[in-house]
């Protein structure tokens, strides 16, 4: 394998993917613990003529790459909880006028201020249900800085696939932490360009009058095409529209465009699967301490497996369930207050064999406080 | 091209009330742009919510009808990336000073070429009638029964303090002015921001007692004076219309592009 070997943060991960999958847009503001993110967009985005502000807040920044990615840029912000609070209804405006965009909540602590530098899972509800009224949406994350990279290409084409905003949900340890990564020559990952509308000038283009396969062709806004773009309901022209059935189409639509692919947008790694007798179900820095438990207990002869989830939003459930059907305990180990864990008892046959090992502190979980959930299930006692 | 090439005819009559000022903003825009030859495919339009806002859905340019209060956020995206392209963002008061303030001031700071019409009624129209940043201090509004004791920000003075490279104020009353005004706006290379006083006889005006639209306009004409004339002096409480300031700056769109040579360059 080519492709150059580097030593560096999760953050700065995020930054080399988005590049590589021809990021040219990057809006954002100051928060712990994405910072780098901007600081290092700053830095290399002119470089390849593409641009950089550093807005006023988090919702400028999310407006601002609204606005770039519909004249046909690639576009990326980056926050934390709090700046991913205050972009919620700019996110559900780009869900609603289904344009791309990619947004990377690196979470810490929370709720409000919270804990700024220190690693929590807590906005994974947020990711899905933070903007009003009925949605879907897609929400990635990763365990380390290989697969953060190739989610991170994989939120750009997910986006520009189905037109819409993708989350990326790391955590500060991910974030922060350093190790090797091995950045991809390129065209080694395939990438998703725009689909752009073939009709010609002149001629009349329905910016939101999807073809058989449910993909809406752009046209770069700005350019030889007008159109109305809109937060309100709108017909195939772009503009508002009251009708209920223009109103029920529509939402259909913005939610089966995604929960109708959800094989298609789901990543995940098993370890152990097969054969385990517990099965442990993790993501993000979380599932470093499932694994290191699992090739610990392994040794011992223990039937223990990891499901580590990439795709949490839409939800897989569907593979959830498959997995982890012969399995006699599933133990969701999350750094919330059980967020997966909800989504993980309404996606199984037997909710009442699925338990929690969490962590809440601002420390990482460590695989010593998994091992005692799993001694308490077993009724070893701790 | 005549006026009438810009608009989509399909969508009037407007939304607007009888007396509302915002038709005769409309009509003093189009001027502008027919006077200064643009074409349809040139212009983007980026409005956000309220009454205001609705004019961009009449215009046959490209047209963003954001959310409230961030017009201007998404505006600058577009312009960043088309610099080419002239933007017009249309607003409320209550969306550009309001919800909408840190927005307008920060791209007053930055110096982007787009030009900002503050069509101040004075009220939420769409919403009923509540105050704005800009109805003053003891009028009455829906959520000021008994008198608003909140003070009025000056839309001229607060671009100005903000580093706005021309700011201007007309009137709906002031046709010619308007349009002259607006034309002078988008022609300046930088952020332009112009005030435009713009009567809303159902809410504010039946509110605070102004009579009817007609009234409101004479009272647009009495209360105003050309900027720098005698009868400022001798009646301070007039309020100055015309162009406050304009003067040449770095345009943002362009010295960014000299942080791309110089960071192409290793720099």
């Amino acid at each position: 394998m080519g492709g150059k070997l580097t030593f560096v943060q999760g953050n700065e991960a995020c930054v080399e993917a988005a590049l590589y999958a021809g990021l040219d847009f990057f809006a954002g503001y100051p928060i712990t613990p994405s910072t780098e993110i901007a600081e290092l967009m700053s830095v290399r985005l002119p470089r390849k003529g593409g641009m950089f502000m550093q807005m006023e807040d988090e919702i400028a920044s999310i407006c601002a790459i609204i606005g770039a990615s519909l004249t046909g840029r690639k576009v990326l912000t980056a926050t934390s909880g709090p700046g991913f609070s205050l972009m919620q209804e700019a996110l559900g405006y780009a869900i609603m006028a289904e344009i791309p965009c990619v947004i990377v909540d690196v979470q810490r602590g929370g709720p409000s201020t919270g804990l700024p530098t220190k690693v929590s899972q807590g906005d994974v509800n947020q990711a899905r249900w933070g903007v009003h009224g009925d949605h879907s949406i897609i929400a990635l994350t990763a365990s380390n800085h290989q697969d953060v990279f190739a989610i991170t290409v994989d939120a750009f084409n997910f986006s520009e696939t189905y037109r819409t905003p993708v989350i990326l949900l790391f955590d500060e340890v991910v974030a922060h932490m350093r190790e090797g990564l091995r950045i991809p020559e390129p065209g080694e990952i395939p990438l998703v360009e725009r689909l752009k509308t073939s009709v010609r000038e002149g001629v009349d283009y329905h910016p939101y009058l999807p073809r058989e396969d449910g993909r809406l062709p752009m046209s770069d806004f700005g350019g030889v095409h007008r159109y109305n773009v809109t937060g309100l309901f709108h017909d195939m022209w772009g503009f508002p529209s009251e009708k209920p059935e223009v109103v029920h189409e529509l939402l259909r639509h913005l939610v089966d465009k995604i929960e109708s692919h959800v094989d298609e947008v789901t990543r995940y790694r098993e370890y152990f699967v097969e054969d385990a007798e517990i099965l442990l179900v993790s993501y993000g820095s979380a599932a470093r301490s499932a694994l290191h438990v699992v090739a610990d207990r392994r040794k011992h002869g223990e039937r223990i497996g990891l499901l580590e989830l990439q795709t949490l939003w839409p939800f897989p459930s569907a593979l959830v369930r498959e997995k982890t059907k012969n399995a006699r305990y599933v133990v969701v180990v999350e750094m919330n207050m059980g967020q997966v864990l909800q989504s993980v008892r309404a996606s199984v046959e037997k909710p009442e064999r699925v338990f929690l090992s969490n962590r809440v502190d601002g420390v990482m979980i460590t695989p010593v406080d998994i091992r005692n959930i799993l001694r308490l299930i077993q009724g070893k006692g701790v | 091209m005549a006026v009438g090439n810009y608009i989509r005819e399909r969508f009037f009559p407007h939304i607007w009330c009888p007396g509302c000022g915002h038709g005769i903003v409309l009509n003093g825009l189009l001027h502008a742009i027919e006077n200064m030859g643009l074409k349809k495919n040139d212009i983007v339009m980026v409005s956000g919510i309220g009454c205001s806002s609705r004019i961009a859905g009449y215009l046959d340019f490209h047209t963003l009808h954001t959310i409230h209060g961030r017009a201007l956020a998404f505006a600058v995206g577009v312009k960043m990336s088309r610099p080419e392209l002239t933007l017009l963002v249309p607003m409320g008061d209550g969306d550009a000073l309001s919800i909408g303030g840190n927005h307008f001031i920060h791209a007053c700071r930055r110096n982007i070429d787009m030009t900002a019409i503050v069509m101040n009624n004075r009220t939420y129209g769409m919403t009923g009638g509540q105050y704005s940043p800009l109805s003053g201090y003891g009028t009455l509004a829906t959520t000021a029964p008994y008198t608003n004791i909140d003070q009025a920000f000056d839309v001229v003075n607060m671009a100005t303090a903000a580093g706005a490279t021309f700011v201007a104020r007309a009137t709906a009353y002031h046709v010619l002015q308007l349009a002259d005004v607006l034309e002078e706006a988008i022609r300046h290379r930088g952020f332009s921001v112009v005030e435009v006083m713009s009567p809303c006889p159902t809410y504010f005006g039946r509110k605070n007692k102004e009579g009817s639209a007609v009234d409101m306009m004479e009272k647009l004409k009495t209360t105003t004076t050309p900027l720098g004339s005698k009868a400022k002096q001798e009646n301070p409480s007039l309020i100055e219309r015309g162009v406050f300031v304009k003067k040449e700056m770095p345009e943002y769109c362009a010295k960014y592009q000299k942080i791309i040579e110089r960071a192409m360059k290793g720099k």
